[in-house]
């Protein structure tokens, strides 16, 4: 796509935004921290959200079992990071890194496979029939969170960071926490290889097309069945890694952690337009910012907050910032 | 089955969900000719041609293409067997660039550069839109331009039969001309064509064989030429004199 058909204002909507509360907020230091906060938790919501968006899109599917890929992540990571005491107790990074590396590949196959067996067994019979798909996707996350509780207890289970990631850098006077950086950095890592994927092959190009007319993407001789069992299946290995990823940010993990989160990532993929991961990683990022921005500053509303905001971004564009064509 | 039809329809019906679309549909496609299908808004011409498609499926009758039955076939095993389909709506990605509309029918290629160089050229000719906006998201064109991407997408690899929903539908009269002539080097081609159309100037100046649709059913069928000739018949039909 040229560069003259790129809608930018979406785009300047979190620029905007950090500008805006900069004021509010006084001191730049204390904003810098917020910011670099509020993009860690977006790029980890983004990560969470990626998947669910597509398969929204591709087959009009609304899973509100999404978050159980979460939970099922984050346990696995205490598994692994468990097991691996020696490396993550190590004070050098790369160590650090070599621990946590096999948390989020395990979390990601785990969440995967179970995702295969959820889209066969919960999802394909209610295609097309979406107060089903809601009813039974939820019936399905809650048999997760129990199965979640049988295997690991019902407890909270502490997800204490790697000792290398502890801690803050110090630019100026904001501190920066480095594993907020390492968030943003793998954030970004899995928007560029999505974004590769889905604008450079064969299989995107399937994706982006079915997003909008999936009927003509099957009058072209493609399954869209298969194309959508291996979204779902990307998505929930997505939501599985970024269940790892929030576990570590919240330093502990809970069966209800999926449910909690779920909330945030309709709200971000309403922002974002149903189908659009342009749109869904704008959602992510404002989300995450007003999370941080209200939560210092009026710590009462910081729930209401990001409904606001979806409702703000609803009136200025009804179909979310990027409305996918011809849905 | 006639050696000669590549697609022949035998007593099709049609239900979309409580309602009785197609009645009956006898139709058949001669290879290498361009068949026009033509009746009055609602008589069943789309319907015929998502049922051929699989995107609706026939309740009863037989369809079959290069004498194999595809009446149960879901659409993909359809297109798989070289069937290529222009909807009414056109099916352009509109998100999407001329150049990736086209790579995603160009089934072989899984990339721009895979796509046969000297089809594209010949394409190129047919509809210097599809070049000249090559890389530009489709869904900024116009309807015209559209129009000649839907074609053009559908002709990107050489198939069997192509079938078209009202190509000419809310053109202008030059951009019409223009689609008959390419339509016209299609036929040339050697291409079997299945064509829906309202406009009777089209469907005149390509038709070599038509079926009258009314009430779900096919009321008549012959040659364009012998209908174009016949008044009385076509006042009987369509309303109207071509």
């Amino acid at each position: 796509m040229i560069a003259r058909d790129l809608d930018w204002k979406p785009l300047a909507l979190v620029p905007l935004l950090a500008l805006l509360v900069l004021p509010l907020i006084g001191s730049p230091s204390t904003w810098l921290t917020l910011t670099v906060a509020g993009l860690a938790m977006g790029m980890i919501i983004f990560i969470i959200a990626s998947g669910l968006t597509l398969v929204f899109g591709l087959m009009d599917v609304l899973n509100f079992g999404h978050g159980v890929f979460i939970a099922l992540g984050a346990f696995v990571a205490t598994s692994v990071l468990g097991a691996m005491g020696d490396w993550t107790g190590s004070h050098e990074l790369w160590r650090n890194l070599v621990a946590v590396l096999p948390a989020m590949v395990v979390a990601m196959l785990v969440a995967g496979a179970v995702g295969l067996a959820f889209e066969r067994f919960i999802v394909r019979p209610v295609y097309g029939q979406h107060l089903k798909q809601i009813l039974i996707t939820m019936g399905g996350m809650i048999i997760g969170e129990e199965l979640i509780k049988v295997i690991w207890g019902p407890q909270q289970i502490p997800l204490p960071l790697p000792e290398g990631m502890r801690g803050a850098l110090l630019v100026g006077d904001a501190a920066i926490e480095k594993y907020r950086l390492v968030a943003v950095a793998v954030g970004l890592l899995v928007f560029g290889l999505l974004a590769w994927t889905l604008s450079r092959t064969k299989v995107g190009l399937l994706i982006r097309a079915g997003v909008q007319d999936r009927e003509m993407v099957e009058a072209l001789g493609y399954r869209i069945r298969r194309l959508f069992v291996g979204v779902f299946v990307a998505g929930s290995a997505l939501a599985g890694l970024g269940g790892v990823m929030w576990g570590l940010y919240q330093q502990n993990v809970v069966p209800q952690m999926g449910a909690q989160v779920n909330v945030l990532i309709f709200i971000v993929i309403i922002i974002g337009g149903l189908g659009s991961t342009g749109g869904a990683l704008i959602g992510a990022l404002l989300v995450g910012l007003m999370a941080n921005y209200t939560g210092f500053l009026v710590p009462k509303v910081a729930l209401f907050s990001n409904i606001a905001l979806m409702v703000a971004v609803l009136l200025w564009r009804p179909q979310g910032v990027y409305p996918v064509a011809n849905r | 089955m006639s050696t000669t039809h590549l697609l022949e329809l035998k007593g099709v019906h049609t239900h979309i969900g409580a309602y009785h679309i197609l009645h009956g549909v006898d139709l058949a496609v001669p290879k290498g000719q361009l068949t026009m299908l033509l009746g009055r808004n609602g008589a069943g011409k789309t319907t015929t041609l998502r049922t051929i498609m699989g995107l609706w499926q026939a309740s009863q009758g037989q369809i079959t293409f290069a004498g194999k039955d595809i009446t149960a076939l879901h659409t993909p095993q359809i297109a798989g067997l070289n069937i290529a389909y222009v909807p009414e709506n056109m099916g352009i990605f509109a998100d999407l660039t001329v150049k990736e509309n086209l790579l995603l029918a160009a089934r072989k290629a899984s990339h721009a550069g895979q796509m046969d160089p000297a089809r594209l050229e010949w394409i190129f000719k047919l509809f210097p839109a599809v070049e000249k906006f090559w890389n530009h998201p489709a869904g900024k064109l116009s309807g015209g331009q559209k129009q000649m991407v839907a074609v053009a997408r559908a002709i990107v690899e050489p198939r069997d039969l192509l079938i078209v929903d009202e190509p000419s539908k809310g053109l202008a009269p030059a951009i019409i001309n223009n689609m008959i002539e390419a339509f016209d080097q299609l036929k040339k081609s050697g291409v079997s064509i299945l064509l829906v159309e309202q406009n009777i100037h089209f469907a005149k100046r390509l038709g070599d064989t038509v079926a009258v649709m009314d009430n779900g059913r096919v009321v008549h069928a012959g040659r364009m030429a012998d209908l174009a000739a016949d008044e009385a018949l076509q006042q009987s039909l369509l309303g109207l004199s071509l």
